[in-house]
């Protein structure tokens, strides 16, 4: 027998950024300064998930997230989707996809980099590395780094 | 010929194509033969220096009041109101930006040219080093060095000597030089100071010859360029120095078997690696390639500035 329970309020428009892996949901709620807004969030944390094991939540009322948010996520939450709802109905869904660009999220791990100083804001470009993997390219300092290095940094 | 460099803004050599490389140099080896001393009349050059660089400063404000315009600025950071208010880079890029025609840009901090070019309001900039990342026009004017000694930037084999981890002029030089056919590289360092593998990866992808070699006897007879750089003192412990300090010091014996045409570059300034006796031979050429610097800078300047020449 399926039980649809759900786990977090549902809410009646906006969007749903579901399937983050556990533990990851906070950090996006800063580092993508989704609570600099008056709108209501609800958040599930180690919510039960077939895909990941165990998976975090976020519910955005009256917001719907641009595609370049979208895609930013990416860098964190690789299997995430993105649901929009309207009158408690899923009207669209979204996943994210890798970007060329992410801006203002991360932080240079050269301490001599310029952009830790002028009041700027980071920006990085992927690049991939003879593994196949991606490395992340500072625009300023030109420094390439993996990018776990960038991402725990 | 249309000028491809026309208001571009020179922060990081890797952004320059092959054709614009050789456009400077072109330009470089007719400013060298024929001065022409009013190709900047009327135009105003700030250079600020935020740190000391005293013979990179001296060779860029050389070449601009070789060109006939004037020049403002000062010569480091440590002494100027700005730095003692506080004043944002970003803020002080925006003031000067709009008393002159280009500013030419030495800061400690890496970055800081690209971040001076979004707050120029399209006054190009010129990186004159920024931290250890680039140094566009040391390359320009070792490549044109290079190409004046040996009439030709393909089918070379060259070495580079010395700290190749953190020396930017080798990345730089490499990075340039690659974009050039069936040129050979060489690398000679401690094994602490290895040419970085971002450098390697872009060869091995080019698949551009490439090979770490002990010491500079090993391959004296069959390379073009022997580019020596300075084993910095405080990247190695002491025993770690003094191994280096005896194995990459270049002496007379060392050009035993030279090439005729070997030529010996540093970007200097020169410590000890390279004894002074070698400064007789024919095969030193780093004062010489330090003069250039001043073609290399007014060629590049020219190109900024005018669109058609």
């Amino acid at each position: 027998m399926q039980i649809n329970k759900l786990q977090v309020e549902a809410i009646r428009s906006g969007s749903v950024i579901d399937h983050i892996p556990a533990h990851i949901g906070f950090k996006l709620l800063s580092l993508f300064r989704f609570t600099e807004t008056e709108k209501r969030i609800t958040i599930g944390l180690n919510l039960p998930s077939k895909k990941l094991g165990k998976k975090d939540i976020i519910k955005i009322e009256n917001t719907f997230l641009s595609d370049d948010q979208i895609n930013q996520l990416a860098i964190y939450a690789p299997h995430a989707t993105v649901n929009y709802i309207n009158e408690y109905n899923l009207v669209g869904k979204t996943f994210p996809t890798l970007p060329k660009k992410i801006d203002r999220i991360l932080i240079c791990p050269n301490s001599n980099c310029v952009s830790h100083h002028n009041f700027i804001t980071s920006s990085f470009i992927f690049k991939k590395n003879k593994f196949s993997n991606m490395d992340l390219k500072c625009k300023y300092c030109e420094k390439e780094f993996p990018k776990n290095i960038v991402l725990s940094y | 010929m249309r000028n491809p460099l026309f208001k571009k803004n020179i922060i990081s050599i890797n952004e320059l194509k092959r054709n614009e490389l050789e456009l400077v140099l072109k330009k470089s080896e007719i400013l060298k033969k024929k001065p022409q001393p009013n190709l900047l009349k009327n135009k105003i050059i700030a250079s600020c220096f935020f740190e000391a660089s005293t013979r990179t400063r001296l060779s860029f404000e050389t070449a601009v009041y070789r060109l006939g315009a004037s020049i403002i600025g000062f010569p480091d950071g440590n002494n100027i109101s700005l730095k003692k208010k506080g004043e944002t880079l970003s803020d002080t890029i925006s003031v000067i930006s709009s008393y002159v025609d280009a500013i030419i840009i030495r800061h400690p901090q890496e970055g800081s040219a690209r971040l001076a070019t979004e707050f120029s309001n399209g006054t190009p900039i010129f990186n004159a080093g920024d931290g250890a990342n680039q140094h566009p026009t040391q390359t320009l004017l070792d490549l044109f060095t290079i190409k004046e000694t040996q009439d030709r930037l393909s089918h070379l084999n060259i070495a580079m000597v010395g700290d190749l981890k953190y020396g930017r002029t080798v990345h730089s030089l490499t990075q340039a030089l690659a974009k050039f056919k069936d040129n050979k590289f060489f690398f000679i360092s401690p094994d602490a100071l290895i040419m970085p593998n971002y450098i390697n990866d872009m060869l091995q992808k080019k698949e551009i010859f490439w090979k770490r070699c002990k010491n500079i006897e090993e391959i004296i007879s069959e390379i073009d360029i022997l580019y020596m750089t300075r084993v910095q003192k405080e990247r190695l412990d002491s025993t770690e120095y003094a191994n280096a300090k005896s194995k990459f010091v270049l002496h007379v014996k060392t050009l035993k078997h030279a090439r005729k045409n070997l030529k010996i570059l540093h970007p200097l300034p020169r410590i000890d690696e390279i004894d002074y006796d070698v400064d007789q031979t024919p095969y030193a050429w780093y004062f010489k390639q330090a003069a250039n610097g001043i073609y290399a800078r007014q060629a590049i300047l020219s190109l900024v500035l005018i669109e058609k020449h």
